[in-house]
């Protein structure tokens, strides 16, 4: 049988995830890369007591709305992120670089739960957050960085010297199920992305037992260019085409 | 009250710092001003931590504006010939390895040795570090950019930070509104400092001794 790795709806791309279940979002803030259909059939289907891990996991499109409204930020049209899911009740822990809202003043939901003691967060420096992503698909178990000696990140972590310089001990995140966002995909699962969406969905494709992505458009397969494919087919799982192309792709 | 630096001239004298060639990341606020004031004999390639080289200016119409084209501030930002994308592991890696010449970033304290606090005012309160750390411990040269004193005219610059840290002993150079500090191993050098304004009035704004510069000028623009 030939290899199709294409899902009709998001809601079926996200059937079987299970409550307790470790997820990594892609995406970086309000630009374009956030695999928000994806988001969307992920609160429909309900699953609960979620860990979210994605940079920026708490904004939420009420905030960026407002936000937008004042002239501060832009958002794409159907803009949802993990917030929808913290909204909803549906985590209990995010670890992330940037839990707070992006415009001083404006609270996010993530910071409301926190502040209410629903939601746990794990604050992860942005470069050692891909790079524990990253790490866990090579199949790397940990690895030293000197990014957090000397702060507060560094307390009950083992450190080592090398070179004379401090080092601290960072673990791969071991996930369940990534959601990410690329511009094409083939049936095989072969990847491009566009521009600065990129960001987190090329190192948390492969970094997760499954991986599902979420598509401007599906490709017929040996369109895509093998030189220019950025995550080759086997690190994706599921793929699903958004209802629409527009602007800006 | 005298006068001190607005922020387009920070900016303006951070940008005297870069040199030709030389790939540089901005942080959000002063540092990202700077992109305006580029020398024009010195081409600069700017790093954006969310995965771009070599992009262009801030985009200046709705025309420009694309969703899949900003910096880390969220700015909708251009192409340019010879720009390229990566992911946020290859961008780390290139911050971590050292491959970013200059990185300039806002500051909350700077300590005597160079120690940097910039993300939190208090490790009781929620707070998120975004991509700081690793590019204070990952550039080659790190400059600080931020006001001199605090609203009421507390020191920023302390003998050791109160605020959770950034990274250690990791500042090179610290640019204000009133004065250019340089971190040495001998402790701070005041180089320049804004019109008007004396070594001993800095000074008194400042709470480790600066150690004034043989050569010390008013700032250079």
């Amino acid at each position: 049988m030939a290899v199709n790795k294409v899902f009709a709806s998001f809601d079926e791309a996200v059937a079987d995830v299970p409550d307790g279940s470790v997820i990594l979002i892609g995406g970086f803030g309000p630009a374009d890369g956030c695999p928000s259909h994806l988001i969307r059939a992920l609160a429909r289907q309900g699953a609960k007591n979620l860990t979210l891990v994605a940079n920026t996991p708490g904004h939420g499109r009420d905030l960026f709305e407002m936000l937008q409204a004042a002239g501060k930020v832009k958002i794409p049209p159907d803009y949802d992120d993990g917030a929808l899911l913290v909204k909803m009740g549906q985590v209990k822990k995010a670890i992330c670089s940037f839990p707070l809202s992006p415009w001083p003043g404006a609270v996010n939901p993530l910071m409301e739960k926190v502040a209410a003691g629903e939601v746990e967060v794990e604050l992860v420096p942005q470069g050692t957050l891909a790079e524990r992503i990253r790490a866990a698909k090579a199949g790397i178990s940990a690895f030293y960085t000197p990014t957090g000696i000397d702060t507060i990140l560094e307390r009950g972590k083992e450190t080592r010297l090398f070179d004379g310089r401090k080092n601290v001990l960072e673990y791969a995140i071991k996930a369940d199920f990534a959601l990410i966002r690329a511009h094409k995909a083939d049936k095989w699962g072969n990847l491009v992305y566009r521009g600065t969406a990129r960001n987190f969905n090329a190192v948390m494709a492969g970094a997760a037992k499954v991986t599902i992505a979420e598509v401007d458009q599906i490709v017929p397969l040996g369109e895509l260019d093998p030189e220019a494919v950025v995550t080759p087919s086997i690190y994706v799982n599921r793929v699903v085409a958004r209802p629409s192309i527009r602007k800006g792709g | 009250m005298k006068e001190r630096l607005d922020e387009q001239t920070m900016a303006l004298r951070v940008a005297k710092e870069f040199e030709d060639g030389m790939v540089v990341n901005l942080g959000i606020g002063i540092p990202t001003l700077a992109a305006n004031f580029i020398p024009e004999d010195k081409e600069i390639i700017f790093h954006s931590e969310n995965g771009c080289l070599g992009f262009g200016s801030a985009a200046t119409s709705e025309e420009e504006e694309d969703f899949n084209l900003v910096n880390a501030s969220g700015q909708f930002v251009t192409r340019r010939p010879g720009m390229s994308f990566f992911d946020h592991a290859e961008s780390f890696a290139m911050i971590r390895g050292k491959h970013i010449d200059l990185c300039v970033l806002g500051g909350l304290q700077v300590s005597e040795k160079g120690d940097l606090a910039n993300w939190s005012l208090s490790e009781k309160k929620l707070g998120g570090m975004g991509g700081a750390m690793d590019l204070a411990m990952g550039a080659a040269r790190l400059i600080i950019a931020m006001t001199h004193a605090t609203k009421d005219d507390k020191p920023k610059i302390l003998k050791q930070c109160t605020f959770p840290l950034t990274a250690p002993r990791c500042v090179s150079l610290i640019i204000t509104d009133l004065a250019v500090i340089e971190v040495t191993e001998e402790g701070l050098v005041l180089k320049e400092i804004a019109p008007s304004w004396s070594a001993e009035e800095v000074q008194e704004l400042t709470e480790p001794k600066l150690i004034v510069a043989p050569d010390l000028c008013e700032i250079e623009l």
